[in-house]
Formats: C-alpha cells, structure tokens, sequence
C-alpha cells in the first residue's frame, strides 16, 4: 500500500463519517459542523489529485463562507432539536432502497467501465491556477460573467426574502 | 497512484448518503445541508474526470458549481428565515399549504 492510497482511505473514511454523522445527529449546529468535516476531507482529496487551487477555494468557500452562513441562520432561528413527528410512510420505505439503488447503479457503471480512466496524476503543471484562470478568461469569459450576474440577483433576492415588512 | 474508480465510488457514496439525508431528515436547514453534500459529491466526481482525463475544463466547472451553491445558499436561507418566521417552526411536515 502507497502513500497517497493510505492518505486517500483515511479522507475517504472521514468524508464518510462525516456524512453519516450529518444523518444521525439530531441538532443542527452538529450536522453543520459534520458537513464542515466532509467539506475539509474533500478539500484534502482535491490536493491529493493535485488541483490545488479548487482545494483553497473549497476551504475558503465552502468551509468558510457558506457554512458560516449555515450556523448564522441555526443561532438566529434558535434552532434546537429536531422533532420527530410520524413521518411520511413513503419516506420510511422508499428513502433507503432509493439510495441504495441509486449509488449500486452509479457504483455499477464506474466498476463496469473500469479500466479506461488513467490514475489522476498530480503533476500540478495540468490544472496549475495559470491554466485554470487562462481557461477561465478566455474560453469561458461568457459564462463566468454571467455568474457575477447571477450572484448580484442573490444578493438581491436575499436582501428582498429577509427584510421584515412593514 | 490512486485510481479514479476509487474517487468515483467515493463520491456515488457520499451522494447516495445526500439522498438519504435528504429523505429522513425533518429540520429544513440539515434538508438544504444534504443538497450541499450532493454537489460536494459532484464536485469530486468532476475533479476525478478533470484530473484523469488530463483537461483542466472539469475544474473550471466545479468553480462555477461553487459560485452556484453560494447564490442558492443565500437565496434558500432567506426563504427559511422567511418561513421560519410565518410558520413558527423548522420542521417541513408543517410547510403543507399545498398538500390536500
């Protein structure tokens, strides 16, 4: 067993355990910071694959912004325990057979075509922060202006959504 | 090296559990955490891809994947402060409006 396959199991299995525990606790704040610890786990992968700068940008992003954003609203909206009311009945017998077969399919698929995709070499010339911002402003200019658009209606919307109205 | 089936499995997982997530938690937060969880596992899928196949686009893709989160993360909290006012409670069996 090399290296990188021992750093990747253990990130693996606490990318697991992180979202297994984001199931079973049963207050918020505790999901939210499993959720944090599936997020840094993805991040340590992303620089086991050598895609260094999508590392950072999970942590900061995801890791920081978003999920600060989460334990804000739980702490504003004093959210405590979840309560358990007699939920659906469909949701009781259709949610775990639905998961399973939808990770046996997709785990079916990529076992069946094994073989084609080489090993992610990390070279780090590939995917440095050059090339990617390269790419970023000149083939895909379009799109990337697009979503500063997109992120000034969400602001807009956000401010709209939770403005107390009088 | 690790092979890429390897980061693929890892990430029908990690979605798989977003789905069960999704399915049987009843706090309107933890639901929009579990949507967070499956593109989190989208995301590893389009690393793996970028990486292996030796194109930098897959990654450019999961920052656009980020950006979107982040808007849908603002948006979809207001709408539970929203809700979470009008309705005094988080739980979504009490959101039923629509239901017969």
């Amino acid at each position: 067993m090399t290296a990188p396959l021992i750093i990747f199991f253990v990130l693996a299995a606490l990318a697991v355990l992180g979202a297994v525990s984001l199931i079973l606790q049963r207050h918020p704040i505790h999901s939210a910071l499993s959720l944090i610890v599936v997020m840094v786990a993805l991040a340590g992968l992303y620089l086991l694959m050598g895609a260094e700068f999508v590392a950072a940008v999970q942590i900061i992003v995801y890791g920081g912004a978003i999920m600060v954003l989460f334990i804000f609203v739980i702490m504003l909206l004093n959210a405590g325990l979840e309560e358990r009311t007699n939920f659906s009945r469909l949701a009781t017998y259709a949610g775990i057979p639905l998961a399973l077969a939808v990770s046996g399919l997709i785990a079916a698929a990529i076992v069946r075509s094994g073989g084609y995709l080489p090993a992610p070499a990390p070279s780090g010339a590939l995917t440095s922060t050059k090339t990617l911002s390269m790419l970023l402003f000149t083939e895909f200019v379009y799109p990337f202006e697009l979503t500063s658009f997109l992120i000034l209606v969400a602001i807009l919307g956000a401010i709209v959504l939770a403005q107390r109205e009088n | 090296m690790v092979p890429t089936n390897y980061y693929l499995i890892l990430s029908a997982i990690l979605f798989g559990l977003g789905i069960v997530a999704f399915v049987f938690k009843r706090n309107i937060i933890t639901l929009f955490m579990a949507i967070e969880l499956m593109l989190n596992a989208v995301n590893l899928a389009f690393v793996a891809f970028s990486q292996s196949l030796g194109k930098p686009d897959g990654e450019v893709f999961v920052l656009f994947v980020i950006v979107v989160a982040a808007a849908e993360a603002a948006v979809g909290l207001g709408i539970i402060i929203l809700t979470a006012r009008n309705r005094h409670s988080l739980n979504v069996e009490r959101v039923d409006l629509l239901k017969l």
